[in-house]
C-alpha cells in the first residue's frame, strides 16, 4: 500500500496577483500512509500550495493529480465532489461549527454526500471514539479545550476515508504538550488508514513526525530532511 | 453530488443556526407577518365592503336580465315604458320608481312597482301578505299598502298592520304595512309600494327611474339603445359591477399599495437580518464549501431559511390580517373612514385567492431578502474566507454607483408613462424602482457623505474610530439601514403627499366657501319656487344663490358625475369657482358648462369642446375648475339653462350672503322657520368655518388608516435597525476585545458606538428623506392625478421631516449603545478568543 501514489504534483507554478512568483517547477508525490511536512518562511506560498492541492485555487502551470484524477480537467462541481469524497482538511483554527453537536461536526463530510442518518451517526461515533472523544458526541464546541477541538477536526478529516489529508498549521493554536499528543494521534491515524497527508507548518515538532520534510522556496520544494 | 444528497447537512446547518439565534428568526418572521397582515386586512376590508355594496345593488335591482336606468334622479318620461315593453327580444318589462325615503328618520329605499309585471320580471321584489303572496290586488294596488324587508321592518320597529309616516321627495304620506319582502337579502332596508301611489303621492307623476327587462328565451339581446332618450341608459350586472368597482378602485388600490409597503419593509428587514447572519457565518460557509458543499448549496441553505421564515411569517400574517380586518370593520367601517360606502353593515368575507396571493408575496419577500446575501456569500472564495472572515473591509474599495443610477433613471422614465386601466401602475413601479435605486446607492452615499469627515484630524479616538469604521465599511451600514431607509422614504413621500393634498384642500375651501351661510335640504327633498321666494324675504339676507345638485350618469359603467345647477358670474371672476382654464368663444345656440378637473381628466374634455349631456340642450365647455370634493367629476350648468333643459325648478342648496351687522344665528333661526313644514328637520344650515372644519375632519379620517400603515412601516424599519445594529455590534466583539487590550476604556467604546449609531441614523435620515422627497413628486404629480384626477402643488411638512430625522438618529445611536454595552460586558481576554 505504501507504494501507491495518491498525490502527484508536476511542474507547478504560481504567482500572486501583483506578479511576484511564489514558486515554479514544483514536483511532489505523496504515497498512501506517507506524511509529508512542508516548511518555509511566511509568505512563501505554503497555504497557496495547499489551496491548489485542494482545488480551491488554480496554478498558473503544472498539474495536480489525486489518485488518478487530474484536477485541471475538472470543473467546479467535480472539484467540489472530489473534495467531499477524497480530501480531508485540518485547520489551524479548528473550524468546529459551534451550533452543531460534535458528532454532527464529525459527520459533516458524510452528510454532504449521503442521507443515511444511522450509518452516518455510527461512523462519526466510531471516529470520535478513535480520537478519544467517544463520550462527547452530544456536546458542543464551547465545552471543549483547544486540543479537544483539534481532535474533533482530525476526526472530521478522516471520517469519510479520504485519499489525501491537507493540514494547515494543525498545532499552531495549541500548547506544546497538547500539540505533541495531537500530532501523534494525527500521524497514527494517517498511517492506520493509509492516507497521504501534507502538513504545512512552522513547528519543528510537527515536522519531526513527518516521513519527509520539504522546504518550499521560489524554485520549488527542497528536501530538508 | 447534488444539493439533495447534502440535504442532511443542510438541515443540520439550518437547524443549528436557528437554535443558536431564535430571536433573529422570530423578528424576521414577525416583520413578514406584519406586512402580510396589513396587506391582507386592507384587502379583506375593501373586498368585503365592495361585495356588500354590490349585494345591496343587486337586491334593489331584483333579478332582471337588463335595466333601463334614468341618468339622473329626475327620471325619464314614462312614455318610454310601452316602447321598451314591446321591443324585439323583450319578454316582459317592469316599470320602477325609486325614492330615497325616510320613515321616522330611518332611511329606506322605496321602490314603486307594478306588482303584476314585477312578478314576471323581478319576483324577489314582490311583497308577501301575512296570508301569502298578494296577487289578487286587494293590497297590492292599495295606494297605502307598504311591503317592507326584514331589515326595514326592524329599523323602523314595525310589524304588519302598522301605520307609518313615509317622507320622500319633499312629500309625506301615511301608509300601512301590508306585508314582508322575503326575497330581499338580509340587511337591506327596502320598501315596496304600488307604482301609481309612488308617482301620485310623492310627486313623480309621469316619471320613471328604471325599467326592469326580461329577455325572451333564446332570443338575441334586445337592441334598446336606439329607442332610448338622452335621459335613459342601459345597465346590466356587468356594468353595475364595473361602476361600483370604479367608485373606490383607485382608493382601494392605493391602500393595497400602501399596505404592501409594510411587506416591502419586512422584506428589507429579512435582507438585513440574513445579510448579517450570512456575514457571521461566512467562515462556516467557507468550511462546508471546502469540505465539499457545492456553491449553490450555500444559496439553498439561506434560501430555505428564508422560505421557512416566509411560511411562518405569512401564515401568522394571514391569521393576524383576518383578525385585523374584523377589528377594522368594527372600528372604522367598511371604507376605513374614507366615506365611499356610507351606508349599511358589512360582513367580513374571506377571500381565498387574496389569501394565497398575500401568502405568496410574504414568501417572495422573505426568499428574495435571503437569496441576495446568500449569492454574495456563495461567491466568496472559501480559502480566503476561512482565513480572513473578519478582515474584509478595505476603505479603498470603490462603492458602485452605476446600478443605483440606472434604477433611478428607469424609475424616472416609468413616472412619465400613462395609467393602465385608470390605475397608476407605472407610477407605483416608478416609486419601487426609485426606492430600489436609493437602497442600492446607500453604500456610495454613505462613503460620499463620510469622506469629508474621514479626512479630518484632531478628534478623540472613539469618534475617529467610529468615522473610519463607517467610511471603510459603508456596505455594512447600508445593510443595517436599508429597511429603515425604505420605510422612512415611503413615510416622507406619503407625508409630503398628504400635506400637499390637505394644504390644497384647505386653500380651496377658503376660496370656495366665500359666503356667510350655507343651506342644504336633506333626504332627497328640495325647495320649490314658492319656498325659495319665501326664504329670500328673511330679514338680514343680502343675497341668496340657490343651486341644485343631482347625480348624472354619463356612461353606464362609470359612477355618475355631479350636475350642479347654480348661478354663475360670467362678466367677471366668480369667487366660488376656482378656474384652472377658461375660454370665452362659444357657438350660438349653446349653453356654457364648467367642468371640474376630475371630469376633464375622466372624460377627456377640454375648454371649447362640445359636450352632449343626458339632458336637453347643447353644451360647450367654458372652463375647468378646481374641485377636491367630487372625485368622479362635476359639471356646473347655469341654473337658468338647467331649468330650461329639465323643467326642474326645485333647488336643494343655497349660499347666503348676510347684510352687514346681521346676526348669523338669528338668520339661521329665521330661515329654518321660513322653510316649508314638509321639510321640517330636513333643512341643515352651516357656516363656512363649520363646513371647512367638517371637510378637513373628513379628510383626516380618510387618511387615518394611511397614517396607521405608515406608522407600522416605520416601526418595522426601526426594529430592523435595532436588530441589525445589535447583530453587527455583537459580531465585532473581538474588535472590542482587542481595543480594550490596547488600552481603550469601555466608556470610549460606548462613545464610539454611539457616534457610529448617530452617524448611521443621520446618513439613513438624509437618504430616506431625500428619496422620500423624490418619491413624493411621483405620488403628487403622477399617482394622485392618475388615481383621483386632481392636481396640486407640493408642500413639505418640515416639522415631520425634522422629527423623523431626529427619531432615526436617536434610535440608531440608542440601539448601538445598548448592543455595545452587551458586547463589551465580557472580559477582554475572552472577547479576543471569540472565534465565530
Amino acid at each position: 500500500m505504501q507504494d501507491r501514489a495518491l498525490l502527484r504534483v508536476t511542474a507547478l507554478e504560481k504567482s500572486v496577483p501583483g506578479g511576484r512568483q511564489l514558486f515554479r517547477g514544483l514536483d511532489l508525490t505523496a504515497r498512501a500512509g506517507q506524511l509529508i511536512a512542508i516548511v518555509g518562511e511566511s509568505g512563501v506560498g505554503k497555504s497557496t500550495l495547499l489551496n491548489i492541492l485542494a482545488g480551491l485555487d488554480a496554478p498558473d502551470a503544472g498539474h495536480v493529480a489525486i489518485e488518478d484524477t487530474i484536477l485541471d480537467t475538472l470543473d467546479e462541481a467535480a472539484l467540489t465532489r472530489l473534495r467531499a469524497t477524497r480530501i480531508g482538511f485540518v485547520f489551524q483554527a479548528f473550524h468546529v461549527l459551534p451550533y452543531l453537536t460534535l458528532r454532527q461536526n464529525v459527520a459533516l463530510p458524510l452528510a454532504l454526500v449521503s442521507n443515511d442518518r444511522r450509518a452516518i451517526a455510527d461512523q462519526a461515533q466510531a471516529m470520535l471514539a478513535r480520537v478519544g472523544l467517544g463520550t462527547r458526541g452530544d456536546g458542543y464546541a464551547r465545552d471543549l479545550s483547544g486540543g479537544e477541538l483539534q481532535r474533533v477536526a482530525i476526526a472530521r478529516a478522516l471520517v469519510h476515508r479520504p485519499a489525501l489529508i491537507l493540514a494547515d498549521e494543525p498545532t499552531g493554536n495549541l500548547d506544546p504538550d497538547t500539540a505533541a499528543k495531537i500530532l501523534t494521534l494525527f500521524s497514527d491515524a494517517v498511517r492506520e488508514q493509509g492516507v497521504a497527508a501534507i502538513i504545512v507548518t512552522h513547528s519543528a515538532a510537527a515536522a519531526a513526525i513527518a516521513d519527509d520534510v520539504l522546504t518550499l522556496t521560489a524554485s520549488g520544494l527542497e528536501r530538508a530532511r | 453530488m447534488s444539493i439533495l444528497s447534502a440535504r442532511l447537512a443542510l438541515g443540520w446547518m439550518i437547524g443549528g443556526e436557528w437554535r443558536a439565534h431564535p430571536a433573529r428568526l422570530a423578528l424576521t418572521a414577525i416583520a413578514i407577518a406584519i406586512g402580510v397582515a396589513l396587506g391582507f386586512a386592507v384587502h379583506l376590508v375593501n373586498g368585503s365592503a365592495l361585495s356588500s355594496f354590490e349585494g345591496a345593488l343587486r337586491t334593489v335591482k331584483g333579478s332582471a336580465d337588463l335595466q333601463v336606468n334614468a341618468t339622473s334622479p329626475l327620471g325619464f318620461d314614462e312614455a318610454l315604458y310601452p316602447r321598451v315593453a314591446t321591443a324585439a327580444g323583450v319578454a316582459d318589462a317592469s316599470p320602477v320608481v325609486i325614492l330615497r325615503a325616510t320613515i321616522g328618520r330611518r332611511p329606506v329605499t322605496l321602490l314603486g312597482l307594478d306588482v303584476i309585471r314585477a312578478a314576471q320580471v323581478t319576483p324577489s321584489l314582490v311583497g308577501v301578505a301575512p296570508a301569502g303572496i298578494d296577487r289578487r290586488g286587494d293590497a297590492a294596488f292599495d295606494d297605502a299598502a307598504l311591503y317592507l324587508s326584514a331589515a326595514a321592518m326592524r329599523n323602523v320597529n314595525a310589524r304588519p298592520g302598522a301605520m307609518l309616516v313615509v317622507t320622500a321627495n319633499g312629500r309625506t304620506a301615511t301608509m300601512r304595512v301590508a306585508g314582508r319582502l322575503p326575497g330581499v337579502a338580509e340587511g337591506e332596508a327596502i320598501g315596496v309600494i304600488d307604482i301609481a301611489a309612488a308617482q301620485w303621492r310623492f310627486d313623480r307623476l309621469g316619471r320613471l327611474d328604471r325599467i326592469d327587462v326580461k329577455q325572451q328565451d333564446g332570443a338575441a339581446p334586445p337592441r334598446l339603445a336606439t329607442i332610448l332618450p338622452r335621459d335613459a341608459t342601459i345597465g346590466s350586472d356587468a356594468s353595475d359591477a364595473t361602476r361600483s368597482d370604479a367608485l373606490s378602485r383607485a382608493y382601494r388600490v392605493n391602500l393595497d399599495m400602501l399596505a404592501l409597503v409594510a411587506l416591502l419593509t419586512g422584506g428589507f428587514l429579512v435582507f438585513s437580518a440574513q445579510s448579517l447572519s450570512v456575514a457571521r457565518r461566512l467562515r462556516a460557509f467557507a468550511l462546508v464549501r471546502t469540505l465539499g458543499l457545492p456553491r449553490n448549496g450555500i444559496v439553498a441553505t439561506v434560501a430555505l431559511e428564508g422560505l421557512a421564515i416566509g411560511v411562518i411569517g405569512a401564515t401568522l400574517g394571514l391569521l393576524l390580517g383576518y383578525a385585523l380586518a374584523y377589528a377594522a370593520l368594527a372600528r372604522f367601517g367598511a371604507d376605513l373612514g374614507a366615506g365611499y360606502f356610507a351606508d349599511g353593515r358589512v360582513r367580513l368575507t374571506f377571500a381565498p385567492a387574496a389569501a394565497i396571493g398575500f401568502f405568496a408575496l410574504g414568501l417572495l419577500a422573505a426568499v428574495a431578502g435571503s437569496v441576495l446575501p446568500a449569492r454574495i456569500a456563495a461567491r466568496a472564495p472559501p480559502a480566503a474566507a476561512l482565513r480572513n472572515a473578519g478582515d474584509v473591509i478595505d476603505p479603498r474599495t470603490p462603492m458602485p454607483v452605476r446600478p443605483a443610477a440606472i434604477l433611478m433613471l428607469l424609475g424616472g422614465g416609468a413616472a412619465l408613462l400613462p395609467a393602465i386601466g385608470g390605475l397608476p401602475l407605472f407610477g407605483f413601479s416608478s416609486m419601487a424602482l426609485i426606492l430600489a435605486g436609493g437602497i442600492a446607492g446607500m453604500p456610495w452615499l454613505a462613503r460620499t457623505l463620510l469622506a469629508p469627515l474621514s479626512r479630518g484630524a484632531g478628534r478623540s479616538v472613539p469618534v475617529d474610530l467610529a468615522i473610519r469604521h463607517l467610511h471603510g465599511a459603508p456596505a455594512q451600514a447600508a445593510t443595517a439601514l436599508c429597511g429603515i431607509v425604505a420605510s422612512t422614504a415611503l413615510m416622507i413621500a406619503m407625508a409630503v403627499m398628504v400635506t400637499s393634498f390637505r394644504g390644497a384642500v384647505d386653500e380651496w375651501l377658503g376660496q370656495v366657501l366665500s359666503d356667510d351661510l350655507y343651506l342644504r335640504v336633506e333626504g332627497g327633498a328640495g325647495l320649490d319656487p314658492a319656498a325659495q321666494a319665501r326664504l329670500r324675504t328673511v330679514p338680514g339676507i343680502t343675497a341668496i344663490a340657490y343651486s341644485r345638485q343631482i347625480p348624472l350618469t354619463l356612461a353606464p359603467d362609470r359612477p355618475p358625475v355631479s350636475l350642479i345647477a347654480r348661478p354663475v358670474v360670467t362678466d367677471g371672476p366668480d369667487p366660488s369657482l376656482v378656474l384652472l382654464e377658461s375660454g370665452r368663444a362659444r357657438p350660438a345656440g349653446t349653453a356654457p358648462i364648467w367642468i371640474s378637473e376630475p371630469a376633464a381628466r375622466l372624460y377627456g374634455w377640454t375648454v371649447g369642446d362640445s359636450v352632449t349631456l343626458p339632458i336637453a340642450g347643447r353644451y360647450v365647455v367654458a372652463g375647468i375648475w378646481r374641485d377636491y370634493a367630487r372625485q368622479q367629476g362635476a359639471i356646473i350648468v347655469r341654473d337658468t339653462d338647467y331649468t330650461r333643459a329639465t323643467g326642474d325648478r326645485t333647488r336643494t342648496e343655497a349660499a347666503i350672503t348676510l347684510a352687514r351687522g346681521a346676526d348669523p344665528r338669528t338668520v339661521e333661526r329665521a330661515l329654518t322657520a321660513a322653510a316649508p313644514p314638509a321639510l321640517a328637520g330636513l333643512v341643515a344650515i352651516a357656516r363656512p368655518a363649520t363646513l371647512r372644519r367638517y371637510a378637513l375632519e373628513l379628510f383626516d379620517r380618510s387618511f387615518a388608516v394611511t397614517y396607521l400603515l405608515e406608522g407600522v412601516a416605520i416601526l418595522v424599519g426601526l426594529a430592523g435597525v435595532a436588530a441589525t445594529m445589535s447583530a453587527q455590534t455583537i459580531a465585532r466583539t473581538r474588535e472590542f476585545g482587542m481595543l480594550r487590550h490596547i488600552g481603550v476604556a469601555k466608556r470610549q467604546i460606548v462613545t464610539m458606538l454611539a457616534t457610529e449609531g448617530a452617524l448611521l441614523g443621520l446618513v439613513g435620515g438624509i437618504a430616506g428623506i431625500t428619496l422620500g422627497g423624490v418619491m413624493a413628486q411621483v405620488l403628487v404629480h403622477v399617482i394622485n392625478p392618475q388615481s383621483f384626477n386632481w392636481t396640486m402643488a407640493t408642500r413639505i411638512p418640515w416639522g415631520s421631516v425634522g422629527e423623523v430625522a431626529l427619531a432615526l438618529i436617536v434610535a440608531a445611536a440608542g440601539t448601538a449603545v445598548l448592543a455595545g454595552r452587551r458586547a463589551i460586558a465580557a472580559d477582554a481576554v475572552r472577547m479576543v478568543r471569540e472565534d465565530w
